[in-house]
């Protein structure tokens, strides 16, 4: 099955509690974070935390990201070096301004790799866009690098950077998201969502997680569990759409089977990027709790 | 690993431990627990950490509130390279 992002659980890193249950709350991904959560007095202690943590705690199939220090800190070098070390799975480079960024991160991830014993390509990278630059610079970011998964919007610096704030109708993110997804699908890399701040407001949240889902997007960062089965909710398909994905697909089946070139349902023709969208349908549906294997 | 100063790490939130590494003649180890039964784990991880450094005197104190041994080891560690006065980890050396 295909790798779902519904929902990225930011961690703070140097939280022993959140650090050690990250991965019972059912988020697709979590993100070990050692960036904007963490005190610079205590990125050592943080960056220790989670690679002690790595490499003794079983997250079973929940996929590990962590959020490095940005390249132009202090802290970068070594941020990487312990998590390559500690078998993370991907890397989210914070204020990814362009291809330069992540061809920088590439060469040491490679060099370390190699260091640690790991094969080659194992460890991938996401970029977040934070400023105008970066949104300019979507498309040559999501195409530098074979190890890049997904781009993601970080609104909070992108709206300063804009000399504006968050609004309930996010009509100030709209320029950059669909420059996000644009870039994403020219790339062929995943599109996540920014986070949304309030915590106490589940609907705002919910109108936010469906916008994004409309748009494209792959899924959200989220920063309480509270928000993973809201999204999850969302991100669900239909029992319409599931019904239909599977008529698809048992379409193609039975053309398949009978040497047909040409699939056709109910009068209509169905090419590749249909078939492909019914498996990611049924995909998204056995992730998401539904019965598949249902007859009609 | 040489201990040139005090250095303190951790917290005393559940979960957490609080760890503080000071120069000393001999390696001295006290583990102030919030269960006692898991003092000797908490004590062999630590003295795993310490170990796997190379800090061989020290007087090392951990005050810990339900840890894993993970957060131990974590703690400890990044409290003796402060003491030590390091900024790097020596990662290559780590298991």
């Amino acid at each position: 099955m295909a790798t779902l992002r519904r929902s990225m659980l930011f961690v703070p890193g140097n939280n022993p509690a959140l650090v050690k249950d990250a991965q019972i709350y059912g988020s697709d991904s979590i993100i070990f974070d050692l960036e904007d959560s963490v005190a610079p007095a205590e990125k050592d202690a943080a960056r220790l935390l989670v690679w002690s943590s790595l490499r003794s705690t079983d997250y079973g199939r929940v996929e590990k990201v962590v959020r490095v220090n940005g390249i132009d800190t202090p802290w970068f070098r070594e941020d990487v070096e312990a998590m390559v070390r500690a078998g993370i799975e991907v890397i989210r480079l914070p204020k990814t301004e362009g291809p330069a960024d992540i061809a920088r991160l590439e060469e040491l991830v490679g060099a370390l790799e190699r260091t640690a014993g790991r094969p080659s390509g194992s460890v991938r990278l996401m970029a977040a866009l934070e400023g105008p630059l970066a949104i300019l610079n979507a498309y040559e970011i999501a195409t530098s690098s074979k190890r890049l998964v997904a781009i993601a919007l970080s609104a909070e610096d992108f709206v300063t950077s804009m000399r504006t704030t968050r609004s309930s109708e996010g009509v100030e993110l709209a320029e950059a998201r669909g420059r996000i997804v644009l870039a994403a699908r020219a790339a062929g890399v995943m599109a996540i969502d920014t986070v949304f701040t309030d915590v106490a407001d589940s609907e705002g949240f919910l109108r936010e997680a469906r916008l994004a889902k409309q748009l494209g997007f792959d899924g959200k960062s989220v920063i309480t569990p509270a928000q993973i089965p809201l999204l999850h909710g969302v991100f669900a398909p239909t029992k319409e759409e599931l019904r239909r994905a599977r008529r698809v697909i048992a379409a193609a089946a039975e053309a398949k089977v009978r040497g047909l070139g040409v699939i056709s349902l109910d009068g209509k023709m169905i090419d590749r990027p249909i078939i492909d969208r019914a498996q990611g349908l049924v995909d998204l549906a056995r992730a998401s709790g539904m019965r598949v294997e249902d007859k009609e | 690993m040489e201990i040139i100063k005090t250095g303190v790490a951790g917290t005393l939130e559940s979960c957490d431990a609080s760890v503080s590494v000071e120069e000393h003649g001999l390696l001295e180890l006290v583990i102030e627990s919030a269960d006692s039964r898991f003092a000797p784990r908490v004590r062999e991880a630590a003295l795993a950490a310490l170990a796997e450094l190379g800090v061989r005197a020290a007087r090392v104190t951990v005050r810990e509130k339900s840890a894993l041994d993970c957060t131990i080891r974590a703690r400890v560690m990044t409290a003796c390279l402060r003491a030590a006065g390091l900024e790097k980890a020596p990662w290559e050396a780590l298991k």
